[in-house]
């Protein structure tokens, strides 16, 4: 490639190559920041008022409230949608979600059986090989 | 090019069909830097699935020792958790200001950021030092070996932002806002926002659900 076709393709590009496909706005960042604050508030709240006496009942209430924020961050922030980079980024992300999902829900149930099968006083000789 | 088309289908029916097919550019996104950011910060939110299920896992095994509702302080981490929310939206008005060109604005706000990342850092590190003086180390129990683990990760990451983002405010001054500048503010501002994200996982699963009964 010369010289001269060098210039001539940044000259196309100016102006859209400098941003790289991201179009933050200032709304976006504010209506992403007003709903996090929203949403990591209740949580706290929720928590530290003793709102809630069930425990099981909070931490269901806790764990929807931040799947919410981290969508939240990851539409006003991180500027996520199914267009950009081609598709890859959202692919990416999909796979990552299946593989923690596996990881989270795969480890804590095997090791809660474990350990409730295993205590003393669930030991069953009859049940053993 | 059409000399390799042609070796590659000899024989076969109409060559010019084959030609139809050939293709003359490889097929990728404009932004190859920033996608395969993105594929890193997808593999790091692995390392965390895998601390975040340890943690799960040990979270309640106290060995005997200082419970979750006992060692952790939800003030502190409320105040933790507005700093780093903050630095979230300080560092979007820098990328806007970055978009706009005005160069010493968005040095201010990423100066802003880096306080309030240093503020978090600090109040992080107090929090490990009163944990370990009061023989809450993380040699105490599983509980505190998974949580000095996982909260530790994340503080190290947030430490490795502050050094980049300082290095960064130096190419930016030496260099001016050009375009090799703009790419590693815009990898630097996914990287942030993701560690704000594992941070809303963190509050939530360790220290949120940690201290209810």
């Amino acid at each position: 490639m010369s010289a001269h076709d060098e210039l001539h393709a940044h000259g196309d590009n100016h102006g859209h190559a400098d941003d790289f496909g991201i179009h933050a706005t200032f709304g976006g960042y504010l209506t992403g920041f007003i709903l996090s604050v929203v949403l990591t508030v209740i949580p706290f709240w929720l928590v530290m008022g003793h709102v809630i006496a069930k425990s099981s009942t909070a931490a269901v209430i806790i764990l929807a409230l931040a799947a919410v924020q981290i969508v939240v961050h990851m539409i006003y922030f991180l500027h996520m949608n199914a267009k950009s980079e081609g598709g890859w980024n959202m692919l990416a992300l999909v796979f990552t979600i299946v593989l923690v999902v596996i990881t989270l829900s795969g480890s804590i149930w095997i090791m809660y059986h474990l350990n409730s099968n295993m205590m003393p006083h669930m030991m069953d000789t009859s049940n053993l090989p | 090019m059409s000399d390799m088309t042609t070796h590659v289908t000899p024989g076969s029916g109409g060559p010019t069909e084959q030609l139809l097919f050939h293709e003359t550019q490889d097929v990728h996104p404009a932004n190859g830097t920033l996608l395969g950011f993105w594929i890193y910060l997808m593999s790091d939110c692995l390392i965390f699935a895998c601390l975040f299920a340890a943690y799960g896992v040990l979270g309640r095994e106290y060995a005997g020792g200082p419970t979750a509702q006992e060692v952790l302080e939800l003030p502190a981490v409320a105040v933790n958790t507005s700093l780093l929310l903050l630095s979230s939206i300080t560092y979007g008005f820098a990328v806007l200001e970055m978009q706009r060109d005005r160069r010493n604005p968005m040095l201010v706000w990423l100066v802003i950021t880096g306080l309030l990342g240093a503020g978090f850092i600090t109040l992080e590190l107090r929090e490990f030092a009163h944990l370990i003086s009061i023989g809450a180390g993380p040699q105490r129990s599983a509980f505190l070996s998974s949580f000095f683990t996982l909260v530790g990760t994340h503080g190290l990451h947030v430490t490795c932002g502050i050094i980049w983002l300082i290095v960064l405010i130096t190419q930016v001054l030496r260099k001016g806002l050009i375009s090799a500048n703009k790419r590693r503010l815009l990898c630097l501002s996914m990287f942030w926002h993701f560690l704000d994200v594992v941070w809303v996982g963190v509050f939530s699963f360790v220290y949120l659900m940690g201290v209810l009964p």
